[in-house]
């Protein structure tokens, strides 16, 4: 789905769906999207070879307002391994490795994306 | 490269140690990390760092960026590791290469636009650099006349990062004005010329510096005890290249260089207010140890006005580092020592009310008040002062007289001349003053004319003076005898000593 114009809520959306086909395409499975509890929400959860990955998704489209990695706060890092901790409670999960991977999406004017993935970033 | 490491240098009192700053930009979300005991300056190089390298068109790591300072036990304080810091950033950003700078000392405060500022503490980084093993540095171009001094020390000054890592890459220097800074020793000084009359404190004056002998002048305001001892370096011989560069090598600590000329060969004068706290006096502070008005004095004068006027501890504080020329300074980030090898010179009215002289008539001090007052100098301290003298108000003869007093030129000459015939007698011992003869030798060696020895004896005898006032008369005796050019002290010489000791005991 090709668009030049989104609202931030598409352009999230939108941001996601390319993470997730890019994630899928180096050989990661998809657990679970958008897992939603009442302290927030982690965007993908996948599995790598064992490991469990959480993946932040953070789209933008200019780096005016820092790049997508600077919206990655502490205070939202903290948030992060939190729910991590939660899902892997609520999972039944414990146990297993897990990583916490962020992946900053770029869509430019054309409508056309740019990824950068960073791994293990907690 | 994601890891680099540069050199700088770490100020303990004068002593520099090498520090390495390593930076490693790793992947991870942006964030920065400051290892190694920062204090708050150098917490803030943060931000000055990131804004000067941005603002220099270079572009900051959106990375996870580690820095850390080792050895990480020694608290690090202040702006001048900003430049370093800078530097091996951009060597892990790849913008600079490992190698170009190898062997080099960096050192510089950043201001945001990029630009390097003043820092502190210069001439001893460079002096420490040069015994350390390095022949380079890169320092802010408005340090550049104390990095100049350190001879074998090839230090590039340049007054940006842009400039700096200009000159790392292609080895160009920037092109700068030089700066004009000004000569203490071209400036017309005061001269001891401007002092009307005061025939016995001049001379107090002249045999202090000689001998090294801390001097009390009491007097009734007005009548020129801060005149006489402003006049003091004027009188005493030029510090030589080593001793200007150690001298300068404090200030530049105290960040006082400029106020006094970087090289300057005129001994300091130092006059701390009698307000003045222990820690001003001798030095202090909670993270950076500091040097204080005794060791800003080093080689030079340490004037106190007002002296009775001082806090107690303020004036005992200067009791060890009279005793042993350096102050050692503990704090819970450490120990400091400065050195502190100052010539005292303390100013007192003779009463509160100001007015006692002559026979004191116009006094309208209670004997107990004057008693008081003046107890709080006594005790240990005034016992380390050898001259105690009376400074008088000058008389009409004085003021109506036409003739000018002598030159500070001639008297210093008189000084230097003296004080070679003393370095001469104590060469091969420790000590090259007259006024720090150790007592043994003394009595051994340096003993006076018969006559003037038994006049002494029995001054002792009828307990005119003590055994430490003894040793005391016995040096002040030798500066007598280094001012008059006699070889051994005369009896006469003993007998002016005698009065410029005990000149007022009467008041003490």
């Amino acid at each position: 789905m090709k668009r030049a114009h989104y609202s931030l809520k598409e352009l999230g959306d939108a941001g996601e769906e390319e993470v997730s086909r890019y994630l899928q395409g180096v050989g990661l499975l998809i657990v679970d999207r958008n897992w939603r509890i009442k302290g927030g929400e982690i965007d993908l959860i996948c599995e790598d070879r064992g490991v469990i990955v959480f993946v932040e998704v953070k789209t933008r489209r200019s780096n005016l307002f820092g790049t997508p990695f600077d919206a990655i706060t502490p205070d939202k890092a903290l948030r992060l391994q939190r729910l991590a901790l939660a899902w892997m409670t609520l999972s039944h999960r414990w146990g297993q490795d897990y990583r916490i991977d962020a992946v900053g999406v770029w869509i430019n004017s054309t409508g056309s994306f740019e990824l950068e993935h960073r791994k293990a970033v907690l | 490269m994601a890891l680099s490491s540069v050199r700088t240098m770490a100020l303990v009192g004068l002593d520099g140690h090498v520090i390495d700053v390593e930076v490693d930009i790793s992947e991870g979300l942006p964030g920065y990390t400051l290892l190694g005991l920062p204090d708050t300056a150098l917490m803030e190089s943060r931000d000055r760092v990131r804004s000067a390298l941005v603002n220099s068109g270079f572009t900051w790591p959106n990375r996870r960026v580690t820095v850390s300072l080792s050895p990480a036990w020694l608290p690090k304080k202040g702006s001048n590791f900003d430049l370093p810091i800078a530097i091996a950033l951009l060597i892990a950003t790849g913008e600079l290469s490992q190698e170009s700078c190898r062997e080099i000392i960096f050192l510089g405060e950043l201001g945001l636009d990029g630009s390097l500022r003043f820092v502190r503490g210069v001439l001893p980084t460079l002096v420490s650099s040069l015994k350390s093993g390095f022949t380079r540095a890169i320092t802010p171009m408005a340090n550049n006349r104390e990095a100049s001094l350190v001879q074998g020390m090839h230090s590039v000054c340049v007054s940006s990062l842009v400039a700096a890592t200009h000159f790392l890459k292609t080895g160009e220097l920037e092109k700068w004005e030089t700066f004009e800074e000004k000569d203490l020793d071209q400036i017309a000084l005061t001269d001891l010329e401007d002092v009307v009359g005061q025939k016995s404190a001049r001379f107090a004056l002249e045999i202090s510096a000689i001998g090294g002998h801390h001097i009390l002048f009491l007097g009734p305001p007005g009548t020129g005890k801060t005149m006489l001892a402003e006049r003091m370096p004027t009188i005493l011989p030029p510090l030589s290249h080593e001793l200007a560069l150690e001298v300068s090598a404090i200030h530049s600590v105290a960040g006082t260089l400029h106020e006094r000329g970087a090289m300057s060969s005129l001994p300091p004068f130092v006059a701390p207010h009698h307000t003045t706290t222990a820690p001003a006096m001798v030095g202090g502070g909670v993270h950076v140890i500091r040097p204080g008005a005794v060791s800003l004095a080093h080689e030079g004068i340490l004037f106190i006005d007002e002296a009775p006027e001082c806090g107690k501890g303020v004036l005992d504080s200067l009791r060890q580092p009279l005793e042993s020329g350096e102050v050692t300074i503990s704090r819970s980030t450490g120990t400091t020592t400065y050195p502190a090898n100052f010539l005292l010179i303390l100013a007192a009215n003779p009463c509160p009310c100001g007015r006692f002289s002559g026979r004191g008539k116009s006094c309208t001090c209670s004997s107990v008040q004057i008693r008081r007052y003046l107890q709080k100098l006594s005790g240990p301290l005034l016992d380390r002062i050898d001259i105690r003298t009376f400074v008088e108000a000058p008389t009409r003869v004085d003021m109506a007289s036409l003739d000018v007093g002598e030159s500070s030129e001639r008297v210093r000459g008189r000084v230097i001349s003296a004080r070679q015939l003393s370095a001469e007698r104590f060469k091969g011992s420790a000590w090259t003053l007259n006024s720090r003869i150790p007592p043994r030798e003394l009595r051994k060696r340096f003993a006076a004319e018969k006559s003037a020895m038994s006049f002494l004896h029995t001054e002792l005898d009828s307990e005119r003076l003590s055994a430490r006032g003894f040793h005391k008369v016995l040096r002040l005796g030798w500066s007598v005898a280094d001012q008059k050019g006699h070889a051994i002290p005369t009896r006469e010489d003993i007998e002016v000593a005698l009065q410029l000791r005990e000149g007022m005991d009467l008041l003490l």
